[in-house]
């Protein structure tokens, strides 16, 4: 087994009946690593992640964790932990007896098994709470024994389904930081899935993007930010005006349109808002809409190349509504994508 | 006065009458002092309460009742609460059918139940009167068992289960760790409406009766054919009374209602 590929995905094709939900999924994860699962809703996250648990049969293609075969190990042997989404804490056990539970099966007894679920809790910092049913609970407390009774367990994997979607704004920043520190204290190899890119951005060492139970792109945070592959994974990112390119020139729905300087070779290219310069540039357009956002205003133009978003420093000269503006979007500057769907 | 507030007070008064009113003369004539069943009471005594504990054959028919009440009971609990869990979890071909099929002896009137037991297992298979008392209720509790098993069911989440598998519990172990004690409100309030529902059942124990094999309502009214004294008026009150004893202290203590 070599250090790149401590979990990794083969051809895993995976069904509900007839019905495809992931065709032939390939993926190699390292030992410690945090990744992040990101893609829109009915891609496939869970179903990938309920393989992985060994939840889901797999249809064909094989899951190896470690350096074993686990394609057919069942899901109490595979020393794979899963959170759900909804915590699925046991309701007639206590937070304590929620933690032991699985230490309990394990035959730990007496005073190693108090010191391992003490220890549990206190690292997500629930120690007082020993003794709470989980229904006198937050949802954010809920959730930390659910992280709690994982861990114990010193799981080689640990799998987490939108462990934070059903936290306030808050609540979600802090369980962020939380699941960041207890992922560097023990090293646990990590996979958690999100909807929601910025969580990615912040937590990931390596995000995967997912379409139609297909990768689209496995990256860094700052490869899937700034240096997207595909339309798909642009726009998922905020890329707001994306184009395709046909012999070096932009297609737009008024036509092939020549950028002022030397485009890549590249199926398309993408802009971020941010990167359209406004007030100077050889395109023309019609400002429809604006709004402020604190540091920055936002202009969407109507322009010849179709709907054209922009956003400029506020401190820079407000356009007016109605009013004609010029502008550039510099090929320098795009994100050049090698894949246009 | 207008009619239309008349009428609320008078079904009032008619429920009252007809569901009531029966119940509290039954109550009234056990205390008489009187022979014979007989409305109003002549005077008031306990002797006739008292004369029910020293009748042997109720003595015979309350053992089989209560035998038949719990045994049955216990038997549908257990047939019931592998089948409701399977019909809750598991998306089955046929669910719906054997919903059906398992609720039919709710629908059915207990006569038909009772002679289509009787002419198509008990006499074909020379089924022993006792047994074939046992099948019965067994057959007519399981559909309460599985509809108040379902329903608690039903509140119970799924993912629970699969959190204890990924925790190193087996699917069985899953199920008796954290199903079963989840569940159990539940499965004591179905106890309690399968012993209600098996100990009153009249026309399928009387299909079914035998010589020296009664249920104790179907011997109550046999002992009615013969003798017509209060006594059979005081033993139904005394019933009643239990089984009032028994529902409330089951909505004080498990929220019986919330099942039923
Ligand atoms: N139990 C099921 N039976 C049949 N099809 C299912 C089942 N669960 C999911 N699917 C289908 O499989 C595909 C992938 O679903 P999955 O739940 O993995 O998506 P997801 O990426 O987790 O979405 P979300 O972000 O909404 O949770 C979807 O098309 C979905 O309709
Ligand atoms: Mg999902």
């Amino acid at each position: 087994m070599s250090d790149a590929s401590y979990l990794s995905l083969r051809k895993l094709t995976l069904a509900y009946g007839d019905s495809v939900a992931v065709p032939d999924l390939d993926l190699d994860i390292r030992r410690g690593e945090l990744i992040a699962l990101l893609g829109p809703s009915g891609c496939g996250k869970t179903t990938t992640m309920r393989a992985i648990a060994g939840l889901l049969p797999v249809k064909s293609g094989h899951v190896r964790l470690d350096g074993a075969d686990i394609t057919r190990v069942p899901a109490n042997k595979r020393a794979v932990g899963l959170v759900f989404q909804s915590y699925a804490l046991f309701p007639h056990l206590s937070v304590y007896e929620n933690v032991a539970f699985g230490l309990k099966l394990k035959g730990m007894r007496g005073a190693e098994l108090d010191a391992k679920v003490q220890s549990g809790l206190k690292s997500v910092g629930l120690s007082s709470f020993a003794n709470r049913k989980p229904a006198e609970l937050s949802g954010g407390q809920q959730q930390r024994v659910a992280l709690a009774r994982s861990m114990v367990m010193e799981p080689k994997v640990l799998l987490l389904d939108e462990p934070l979607s059903n936290l306030d704004a808050r609540l979600r920043l802090e369980m962020r930081t939380e699941l960041q520190r207890v992922q560097k204290e023990t090293g646990v190899t990590m996979i958690f899935v999100t909807h929601d890119q910025a969580e990615a951005l912040a937590l990931a060492d390596r995000i995967v993007v997912m379409k139609s139970g297909k990768i689209e792109q496995i990256g860094s945070p700052e490869d899937i930010y700034n240096r997207p592959l595909s339309s798909f994974v642009a726009d998922f990112v905020g890329f707001e005006n994306i184009f395709p390119l046909v012999e070096g020139k932009l297609k737009t729905s008024g036509g092939l349109v020549d950028l002022s300087s030397q485009a890549p070779s590249a199926a398309g290219l993408a802009w971020r808002p941010r990167m359209v310069t406004l007030g100077t540039g050889p395109f023309r357009g019609t400002v429809r809409g604006t709004s402020f956002a604190g540091d920055s205003r936002e202009y969407l133009l109507d322009t010849s190349m179709g709907p054209i978003k922009a956003e400029v420093e506020a401190s820079l000269p407000a356009h007016a509504m109605g009013s004609d503006v010029s502008f550039n979007l510099p090929a320098e500057k795009a994100a050049p994508l090698s894949r246009f769907a | 006065m207008t009619i239309r507030s008349l009428f609320i007070p008078l079904i009032l008064f008619l429920v009252i009458t007809f569901l009531i009113g029966p119940f509290l003369i039954i109550v009234a004539a056990s205390f008489s002092a009187g022979e014979t069943l007989a409305f109003p009471p002549q005077g008031f005594s306990l002797r006739w309460i008292g004369k029910v504990f020293t009748v042997e054959s109720f003595r015979a028919s309350f053992g089989m009742s209560l035998f038949l009440a719990v045994g049955g009971t216990a038997a549908a609990l257990v047939l019931g609460i592998p089948a409701s869990y399977a019909l809750s979890r598991y998306k089955l071909p046929g669910a719906e059918i054997v919903r059906t099929i398992v609720s039919a002896p709710i629908i059915v009137p207990g006569i038909i139940v009772g002679l289509a037991l009787l002419r198509y297992i008990v006499v074909p298979f020379q089924v022993g009167i006792t047994p074939a008392l046992f099948l019965a209720h067994t057959a007519l509790v399981l559909p309460y068992a599985v509809r108040v098993v379902s329903a608690s069911l039903d509140n119970l989440r799924s993912d629970i289960e699969e959190a204890a598998v990924l925790l190193g519990s087996s699917r069985l172990g899953a199920f008796f760790r954290v199903v079963m004690p989840n569940i159990r409100g539940g499965i004591l309030s179905a106890f309690i409406l399968g012993f209600v529902t098996s100990f009153n059942q009249v026309p399928v124990s009387l299909f079914l009766s035998g010589p020296g094999v009664r249920t104790l309502p179907v011997d109550m009214i046999a002992y009615m054919e013969i003798v017509f004294d209060p006594s059979v008026a005081a033993l139904s009150s005394l019933l009643a009374f239990l089984s009032i004893g028994i529902v409330f202290l089951a909505e004080r203590f498990l929220g019986f209602s919330r099942y039923v």
